[in-house]
C-alpha cells in the first residue's frame, strides 16, 4: 500500500507556515519542526510592510513595475521570470492576509493604506503599524493552529534540524533532528522537506537578526551537499540603533513616513540636534540622490552612511552615527503610522524620537544568498526545498525593502505546492531506512565528539570572535587581502574550537552542546560567504570592492554556487542571469526613472 | 557597526535560581558581573554563559534560557526579574535595585533553570478558535472593508505576543486551575470584533462559557497593568463577559 505523502517543514516563520498550510489543504500530512514556539520566529521582527502593486492612490503602480523596481534593486542578479511572478502574486498575497484578518492601516473609506519604501517611487508598501511581520506572522500561526485541531498538521516545537537524509539515489527521505529538551537524536521519514529556515545574520555577532538565526540548519544542507547561492550578498540596514547585545531595527518605514536622515555640516560640532540650525545641517541622501532621497535601496545608504561617518569623519553628539529624524512631522500621526518601532527606541534608548532625532548606524540585517533553488524552489538534492530567507533566490544583489516578507510567503506557496506533487509522485516508494540511520549516526558521532573535547578554549568566546572578524572584513567594504586574512583567521577558528571543552555535559536542555553544533556550521557558512566575495571581483548591490568599483556584467553577470567540501568551499560560476525579461540597465537613483508616477498623467488617469 | 559598551561602573550582584530538570529542586546561584553600558538583563546570562562561575569561585553550568528577538515582540525571555514578570530583553540592568534577582515564571513547569513551558496558552488559543474562518488560501479577492477605528482596535489586540506576563500576575490562574486567563479572553474579543471572524462567535463565547472561562476572572484587575504591550485586558474581559451574558439570554429565549 502507497504511504499517505508526508512532507516536513523545518522552519515556523512566514515561509515555514505558509508552505505548511499550502500542504495542508492539499491534503497531505505535515510535520512542522522549528527550535522556537513558531509564533516567536523571527519573521515577528519584520517592521515596515509587505509590497504588492495594488495601485490605490492613482499612480499607474502596477506587478510590472513592481518587478522592474525589484530585478534593478537587486543589481540585475536575479534571475527574472520567478521575480516577475512573486511581483504578480504579491497583490493577492496581500489581499488573502486581509482576509485572514491581519488588521492592516486603513484609509479613509476603509481599504489597505500604502505607503512609500527604498527603492520605488510607488506607495506600494501595505503594513499594519509598524509591526508588519508580526501581524502576518500571528495570521499564520492562527491558520496552522485551525490544521492543527483538525489533525493535519503536527508541531514538534523545540526541535533542530541537523541533516536532510539522501537515499543512494540521492534523493532526500527524511531528516534527523535533536529535541532541545531531552537530546533526543531522531529521525523523521517523508517523501519531501521544504526548509525554512530563515537568515544567518547571527554569524556576524551583532545585526538586526535574532538568536536563533544561525544559519545552521542550512550549513547542514550544505555540508549534505546541498548548492549555497550568492553567498557573498549580505545586506547591511542603513539605520539600527546601536546596543551592547543587538543593533535593533529602525524601520525603513521611518523614512517612507517621512524621516530625514541628515549630520551636522561640521563634522566636529557637538551641539544638540534641534539646536543645530538647517542651514548647518547636511541631508546628504536628498543631495546626491534628489529623485529618491532618503529612500534609495538600503545597500547605497549604508554606503553612504559609512562614507559619511568612516571615511570623511563626521559625527552626531561625539557618536559614529548619523541622524534619522521624525521631529518635524506630527506625533499622533507618528504613533499611529510607526509606533512599535518608536516603542522599541524609547524603551532602549530612552528618549523620544518624536521630540529627539534618533542615532543610528548600519547594522547586518539579511541575507540575499541561501540554498540554490529552481524555480519549484527545489535544490540540487531531488525533494528537498527551500524557502524564504534561507533561498538565493528572489533578490539578486541587493534586497529591496518590503520585498521579503512577500517573498517569504511567495516562496512558501511555491514550495508548498511542488513538494506536495513531489511528494504524491514519490510516495509509492521506500524511505530509506538506511539513509534515516546514517544521518542518525552522523549526528550521534558529532555529538560525541563536541561532548568529549578538552582543552582550554571557550565555545562562547569564540563566537565572539567570529562575529568581530565577519563584521570587521566582510560586510560593508571588502578588500581582497582582508578577506584572505577573514578566511584563514576561520580556519583557525575552528581548529580552536575542536579544543574548548564544554563547560555543560548534561543530559537536559544542554544549551552549550547545541551551541557548539551550530557554531561548527555557522563557520562553514562563512568561509562560503567569505570566499565568495574574494572570488567576486567586481562591485553589484550589496557587494563592494573599493579596487573593483564597477559591476562587470560581462565577467559577472553570473550565481556564485558553492559545495560544501571538508577542506573549504568549491566554486562554480557557469551559471549565467536570465535576464529576458528586462535588460539590465546602469542602476541610477539620482535621476528619475521613465516609470516614475506622474501625476495627473495619462497613466493614473487610466489605471 | 559594533559595539562594546565598556563602563566603568562597579560590578553587578545577580542571583538566578537554578534548576536542572523539572523534578529538581530549585536552589539560587549568586554571580558577579561586569557592568556594561545599556546593560540588560539578557546581557547578564550571556556574561554567565562565557564564565559560568559563581560568586564563591565555584565552577556550574550555564544559565538555561529561551531568547530570540531580543527587542520584545517575539516574548520568548519572560522570566520574573525582582519579583516581577517582564522580558529580559527589555529591562535594563540600570533602572534595577541591586542585587537583581531572576527566577523562572512560577504558572508553568520549568523546564531547566529559567525556562518554561507555556505550549497551555496555544492550546487554549486552540480550544477557543482563535482564527478567522478562510475557505483557502488561494485568491478570493480583498477581504471586509474596515473601519480605522476598529482596525486600531484589532490592531492593539492583535499585539498580544503571548508571553505569559498577564497570566504570571492573575491570582485565578495557574496549574491548578483550569482558567484560560486574559490573554485567550482578549484574542476571543478580537476574533469576535472582525466580519469573518464573527462567524464562530457563538462557538467562541460557548467555550470561554464553560468551566475555565469568563466566570472564573476573580477581578483582580493586575492583568493589563502588567502587559508589556499595554494591551487593555480589562476591557478585553469586560466585553467577552457582556457578550456572553448576551449570548445566554438570547441562546436560551431561542430554544
Amino acid at each position: 500500500m502507497a504511504n499517505q505523502p508526508r512532507v516536513i517543514v523545518v522552519g515556523g516563520g512566514l515561509a515555514g507556515l505558509m508552505a505548511a498550510i499550502k500542504i495542508a489543504e492539499f491534503g497531505a500530512l505535515v510535520d512542522l519542526l522549528s527550535i522556537v514556539p513558531v509564533k516567536r520566529s523571527h519573521s515577528v521582527c519584520a517592521q515596515g510592510g509587505i509590497n504588492g502593486a495594488v495601485n490605490t492612490k492613482g499612480e499607474g503602480d502596477s506587478p510590472g513595475l513592481h518587478f522592474i523596481d525589484t530585478v534593478k534593486g537587486g543589481d540585475f542578479l536575479a534571475h527574472q521570470p520567478p521575480v516577475r511572478d512573486m511581483c504578480d502574486a504579491a497583490p493577492n498575497i496581500i489581499y488573502m492576509f486581509d482576509r485572514m484578518g491581519v488588521p492592516f492601516t486603513r484609509t479613509a473609506e476603509g481599504l489597505i493604506e500604502f505607503r512609500r519604501f527604498g527603492g520605488t517611487l510607488h506607495h506600494r508598501t501595505a503594513h499594519a503599524g509598524a509591526t508588519t511581520g508580526q501581524q502576518l506572522l500571528y495570521a499564520l500561526d492562527e491558520q496552522v493552529r485551525k490544521f492543527e485541531a483538525e489533525g493535519k498538521i503536527t508541531k514538534y516545537e523545540g526541535w533542530e534540524a541537523f541533516y536532510p537524509s539522501i537515499d543512494e539515489s540521492g534523493r532526500c527521505v527524511g531528516l534527523t533532528a535533536m529535541d532541545l529538551r531531552n537530546m533526543e537524536i531522531r529521525s523523521f521519514a517523508s517523501d519531501a522537506v521544504i526548509y525554512a529556515t530563515g537568515g544567518l545574520g547571527a554569524i556576524f555577532g551583532y545585526g538586526t537578526n535574532s538568536v536563533v538565526n544561525t544559519g545552521a540548519a542550512i550549513a547542514g544542507c550544505y555540508q549534505q551537499g546541498a548548492i549555497y547561492g550568492n553567498p557573498e550578498f549580505i545586506q547591511i540596514h542603513p539605520t539600527a540603533i546601536s546596543g551592547a547585545d543587538k543593533l535593533r531595527l529602525m524601520s525603513e518605514s521611518v523614512r517612507g513616513e517621512g524621516g530625514r536622515v541628515w549630520v551636522p555640516k561640521n563634522p566636529k560640532d557637538t551641539r544638540a540636534p534641534l539646536t543645530i540650525p538647517p542651514a548647518e545641517r547636511w541631508y546628504f541622501l536628498e543631495e546626491k540622490y534628489p529623485a529618491y532621497g532618503n529612500l534609495v535601496p538600503r545597500d547605497v545608504a549604508s554606503r553612504e552612511i559609512h562614507h559619511i561617518v568612516q571615511t570623511l569623519g563626521h559625527r552626531v553628539e561625539g557618536e559614529e552615527a548619523v541622524y534619522l529624524d521624525l521631529t518635524h512631522l506630527d506625533p499622533d500621526y507618528l504613533t499611529k503610522k510607526l509606533g512599535g518601532v518608536l516603542e522599541i527606541y524609547e524603551k532602549f534608548k530612552g528618549h523620544d524620537p518624536r521630540k529627539v532625532p534618533m542615532k543610528v548606524a548600519p547594522a547586518v540585517h539579511y541575507s540575499m544568498g541561501g540554498l540554490w533553488v529552481d524555480y519549484k524552489q527545489m535544490t540540487n538534492i531531488p525533494g528537498l526545498f527551500a524557502a524564504g530567507e534561507c533561498e538565493y533566490q528572489y533578490h539578486g544583489a541587493n534586497r529591496l525593502g518590503a520585498n521579503a516578507l512577500v517573498a517569504c510567503v511567495f516562496g512558501g506557496m511555491v514550495s508548498g505546492v511542488n513538494a506536495f506533487v513531489w511528494a504524491e509522485a514519490n510516495a509509492k516508494k521506500e524511505r530509506s531506512a538506511a539513509a534515516l540511520a546514517a544521518t542518525n549516526q552522523k549526528l550521534k558521532s558529532r555529538v560525541n565528539d563536541v561532548l568529549g573535547r578538552a582543552g582550554d578554549e571557550n565555545p562562547f568566546g569564540i563566537r565572539r570572535e567570529l562575529g568581530q572578524c565577519m563584521n570587521r572584513y566582510v560586510t560593508i567594504v571588502r578588500e581582497n587581502e582582508s578577506l584572505k586574512k577573514a578566511d584563514g583567521m576561520l580556519v583557525d577558528l575552528k581548529k580552536r574550537l575542536a579544543r574548548a571543552p564544554l563547560p555543560d555535559a548534561g543530559p537536559w536542555a544542554n544549551q552549550s552542546l547545541i551551541h557548539v553544533l551550530e557554531l561548527e556550521n555557522m563557520i562553514d557558512l562563512s568561509r562560503a560567504i567569505t570566499q565568495g566575495a574574494l572570488l567576486r571581483d567586481e562591485s553589484r548591490g550589496a557587494h563592494f570592492k573599493p579596487a573593483f568599483p564597477n559591476r562587470d556584467d560581462e565577467k559577472w553577470m553570473r550565481s556564485t554556487k558553492a559545495s560544501y567540501t571538508p577542506d573549504g568551499p568549491k566554486f562554480d560560476f557557469s551559471e549565467t542571469i536570465d535576464t529576458s525579461l528586462k535588460k539590465p540597465v546602469e542602476r541610477r537613483y539620482d535621476v528619475l526613472p521613465e516609470h516614475a508616477p506622474k501625476p495627473g498623467g495619462a497613466a493614473a488617469a487610466a489605471h | 557597526m559594533e559595539s562594546h559598551g565598556h563602563s566603568t561602573n562597579a560590578p553587578i550582584s545577580v542571583r538566578v535560581m537554578r534548576r536542572d530538570n523539572p523534578d529538581a529542586t530549585p536552589r539560587y546561584e549568586v554571580f558577579q558581573i561586569p557592568h556594561r553600558q545599556n546593560m540588560n538583563v539578557h546581557m547578564c546570562l550571556l556574561e554567565i554563559q562565557e564564565n559560568p562561575v559563581t560568586v564563591e569561585g565555584t565552577k556550574t553550568t550555564p544559565v538555561a534560557w529561551d531568547v530570540n528577538c531580543l527587542e520584545e515582540v517575539c516574548g520568548s525571555c519572560t522570566m520574573i526579574i525582582n519579583g516581577r514578570a517582564r522580558q529580559a530583553c527589555s529591562t535594563l540592568v540600570d533602572t534595577l535595585e541591586k542585587p537583581i534577582t531572576i527566577e523562572p515564571m512560577t504558572k508553568f513547569t520549568v523546564l531547566r533553570d529559567l525556562q518554561v513551558d507555556r505550549s497551555r496558552m496555544f492550546e487554549d488559543l486552540k480550544k477557543t478558535k482563535s482564527w478567522v474562518p478562510i475557505d483557502g488560501t488561494h485568491a478570493l479577492g480583498a477581504g471586509p472593508r474596515y473601519a480605522q477605528d476598529d482596525q486600531l482596535v484589532s490592531y492593539t489586540l492583535s499585539r498580544c505576543m503571548t508571553c505569559g506576563c498577564c497570566v504570571e500576575a492573575c491570582p485565578q490562574y495557574g496549574p491548578g486551575s483550569a482558567f484560560i486567563g486574559p490573554a485567550v479572553l482578549s484574542q476571543v474579543r478580537r476574533f469576535n470584533m472582525h466580519p469573518t471572524g464573527k462567524l464562530n462567535k457563538g462557538e467562541r463565547l460557548e467555550t470561554v462559557m464553560g468551566s475555565g472561562g469568563i466566570t472564573d476572572c476573580g477581578s483582580a484587575q493586575v492583568c493589563a497593568s502588567v502587559c508589556p504591550k499595554e494591551i487593555p485586558l480589562l476591557d478585553s474581559i469586560a466585553v467577552v463577559a457582556r457578550d456572553t451574558t448576551i449570548h445566554a439570554l438570547t441562546s436560551w429565549f431561542g430554544k
